[in-house]
């Protein structure tokens, strides 16, 4: 076992969550406006965005609500878009050091999402408690608050401003994925291989009727799979 | 709609989320030492990431063109490996002032 010193401060996490919570807040505005405009009341808008804290599953689930679906086609529709999360946090579980112990797990678990498990797996060591709270802070709150915005006032940003804020969190992933793609070339293959599936899966005939979650678990299966059988790697720690 | 029918959909979207991502976290307490699902899960980032930016990206504008000109600068930034505020904020403004030009001719 290599000894790595592990990442837990709150502080350097609160920082690195400030651009996702940035990029939440737009987000979360338009599901708000969306709500609001689909007959839910303000704070219906916000105590989903405050106990979810998911984008796709979220819009999912307003729809099924203002139609009055059956609550199983609720919780199964919840499950298939929000598998990925399952994979996420096996991942972090892996990155984690020994100040996450179960209560913490119970906790920190609640604020696995999509960007925070970007940024918290992209740290070069394993990552502590702190950090992990701190990297979940702004993005909540950004979360909570977009949403409040977006649903009391649908017409505060001007379109053209949220159009380019849209692009922001795409712009984090890039910004994540690129550098090791760049100085190794088994994880610019997976990042290949999943890519191609991923445009495939969107504009195949058929195919593209899968959700969004499914179509990411199926990519990260068979990509990180593939990576996993032909680029095996001994230190999964270095880099 | 009852308020109580839509406070029991909530309850069960945010049960069901919890779940999902808590049972991973709580289950694998240890280090995985099995070196086919190290390696795995070594690679899903990259996979997960890679999957959820293309093509979604480039329908995350009001245009195809800007969405074009956001991504060309993220990546071009992150070739040069800048940081992630930097390589949003980039993008965001590529976008805008794509869009900008776009209403001009």
């Amino acid at each position: 076992m290599k000894e790595t010193k592990s990442l837990n401060s709150y502080t350097k996490g609160f920082k690195d969550g400030i651009p996702i919570g940035l990029g939440y807040l737009s987000v979360s505005f338009a599901f708000g406006m969306m709500a609001v405009n689909m007959g839910l009341p303000v704070w219906i808008a916000v105590l989903i965005s405050m106990t979810n804290l998911t984008s796709a599953g979220q819009f999912a689930g307003i729809g099924l609500i203002t139609a009055g679906a059956p609550y199983i086609e609720m919780a199964l529709t919840q499950l298939v878009i929000n598998l990925r999360y399952a994979l996420m946090s096996l991942s972090i579980s892996q990155k984690a050091d020994q100040t996450f112990s179960l209560f913490h797990r119970l906790l920190i678990s609640f604020g696995v999402t999509d960007e925070i498990f970007a940024v918290a797996t992209g740290q070069p060591a394993e990552i502590g408690r702190r950090y992990m709270y701190g990297l979940i802070t702004a993005p909540y709150f950004g979360w909570a608050l977009g949403t409040l915005i977006g649903a009391a006032a649908s017409t505060i940003l001007p379109e053209a401003m949220r159009s380019a804020l849209s692009i922001a969190i795409y712009g984090m992933f890039i910004a994540i994925i690129i550098p090791p793609a760049k100085h190794s070339r088994p994880i610019l293959k997976v990042l290949v291989i999943s890519v191609a599936i991923s445009f495939l899966l969107s504009y195949a005939p058929v195919l593209q009727q899968l959700s969004g979650g499914f179509v990411i678990i199926l990519c990260a299966l068979i990509a990180s799979g593939l990576g996993a059988i032909l680029f095996p790697i001994e230190e999964v720690e270095k880099k | 709609m009852a308020t109580s029918q839509i406070l029991l959909y909530i309850f069960i979207m945010a049960g069901v989320t919890y779940l999902i991502r808590m049972l991973p976290l709580v289950i694998f307490q240890q280090k995985i030492e099995n070196r086919f699902v190290r390696s795995f899960l070594f690679y899903v980032p990259y996979a997960v990431l890679g999957a959820m930016t293309f093509p979604a990206i480039f329908s995350s504008t009001a245009t195809l063109w800007s969405a074009m000109a956001g991504t060309l600068v993220a990546v071009f930034l992150a070739l040069r490996e800048k940081g992630l505020l930097t390589v949003a904020l980039a993008a965001c403004l590529a976008v805008y002032v794509t869009e900008w030009l776009l209403r001009l001719v």
